[in-house]
């Protein structure tokens, strides 16, 4: 996938997220989930190009990958997927299409430094 | 400025990365449920046959005596708005000039000139592309995944992002079948393995087969014929509970599609 424009994107959020006068950007957390079609690792690498010569410039992107979760309609019940490629629930078997997680593509936290300034 | 003491602060965001395409298409699903049109967003391969089956279908509406239109995207061309165009029904190229997916954005703008109102159905033909498209909601009613007898059985596991995003799934060119070697079982086992519950037609534009169920489908009605049903046991997700791609659980309102 495209994760430069995907970074993008995301450097644009930090900056409208960001309170005013806010200190240094040190981490930017993400959640992306294995069925939104984003690759981790290919949105860090596009994090650094993205965050060049703005003022997220040395901040970390900070993955969290978030599996993929069924609602299992014979359970009733959430159940967390081992992978992307069966949608069954693992305790039970029925198949479903509910899906309740793993397509997020979301801007979690940042990370401030917060600078005091000394009194004299 | 001296620094005395640091320490962080987290600040709390949980906001969708793709919030501008989902608060688009969130504004386009609006105003396509105010003028009463459904819209159906196709995605495939390039070569699945997504255009032949279009032109297929528009005539095939156009002669029911309903007003369809349809929006194409692909990266250089209006190829495929010419093809359609011969329908007689509304057609607009959207040139992406090597964009790699439709966005909520460019659909918006390709609009002018429609009166919506006026249209029972709109198609969304998305730029040929497994991939990419997946993310990005325009606004449609229904998502339709496709895939053609001859790209292999095991296609919709090896796009499981995709193929699980799809309202509906279809099998076009099934008069290859034959000379493809074509194992509809595998394919279609391989289909319910990450799209439980989505109905699954077969169609060919050579041949017309599957075209008035797949019309049927897009429109919202119950009629047609050769609808796989869903996987034994298998529950669609609840139109409440899902919110567009890219979105945080309780995102914007979800499509429709699904029962």
């Amino acid at each position: 996938m495209h994760e430069l424009s995907v970074a993008h994107a995301l450097t644009g959020a930090v900056e409208e997220a960001l309170p005013a006068g806010a200190g240094p950007v040190r981490e930017v957390h993400v959640r992306v989930g294995v069925l939104s079609g984003v690759v981790a690792q290919a949105l860090e690498f596009a994090y650094e190009i993205a965050a060049a010569d703005t003022r997220l410039e040395g901040s970390d992107l900070v993955v969290e990958v978030v599996p993929l979760s069924i609602h299992c309609a014979t359970c009733d019940a959430i159940r967390v997927l081992p992978g992307t490629t069966s949608f069954r629930c693992p305790s039970c078997g029925t198949p479903s299409g509910d899906i309740r997680g793993g397509r997020e593509v979301e801007l979690a936290r940042v990370v401030l430094e917060d600078l005091t300034e000394a009194a004299s | 400025m001296t620094t005395q003491a640091i320490g962080d602060r987290v600040v709390e965001i949980r906001r969708g990365v793709l919030q501008k395409n989902d608060d688009l298409a969130s504004a386009l699903r609006e105003r396509f449920a105010r003028a009463g049109v459904r819209v159906s967003n196709w995605v495939s391969s390039p070569g699945t046959g997504k255009t032949a089956l279009l032109e297929v279908l528009l005539r095939t509406a156009a002669d029911r005596g309903l007003h369809p239109a349809a929006l194409v995207g692909d990266c250089a061309t209006d190829n495929d708005a010419r093809r359609l165009a011969a329908a007689g029904v509304p057609v607009r190229q959207i040139v992406t000039e090597g964009l790699c997916h439709l966005e909520a954005d460019l659909v918006a703008a390709h609009l002018d000139g429609l009166d919506l109102r006026e249209l029972d159905l709109l198609v969304i033909e998305n730029v040929g592309n497994l991939v990419c498209p997946t993310a990005y909601d325009l606004g449609e009613s229904v998502r339709v995944a496709l895939l053609s007898v001859t790209e292999g059985e095991d296609k919709p596991v090896k796009y499981p992002q995709l193929f699980s995003s799809a309202d509906a799934i279809v099998v076009t060119k099934t008069d290859l079948a034959g000379p493809a070697g074509f194992d509809r079982d595998a394919a279609l086992a391989s289909i319910r393995q990450v799209a439980p519950a989505a109905p699954v037609l077969e169609t060919s534009a050579r041949t017309g087969e599957g075209v008035a169920a797949l019309l049927d489908l897009l429109l919202g009605t119950p009629q047609g014929t050769a609808i796989h049903p869903p996987a034994a046991g298998a529950v669609a997700a609840s139109v409440a509970s899902r919110g567009a791609p890219g979105a945080p659980a309780d995102g914007p309102s979800p499509r429709e599609g699904r029962p």
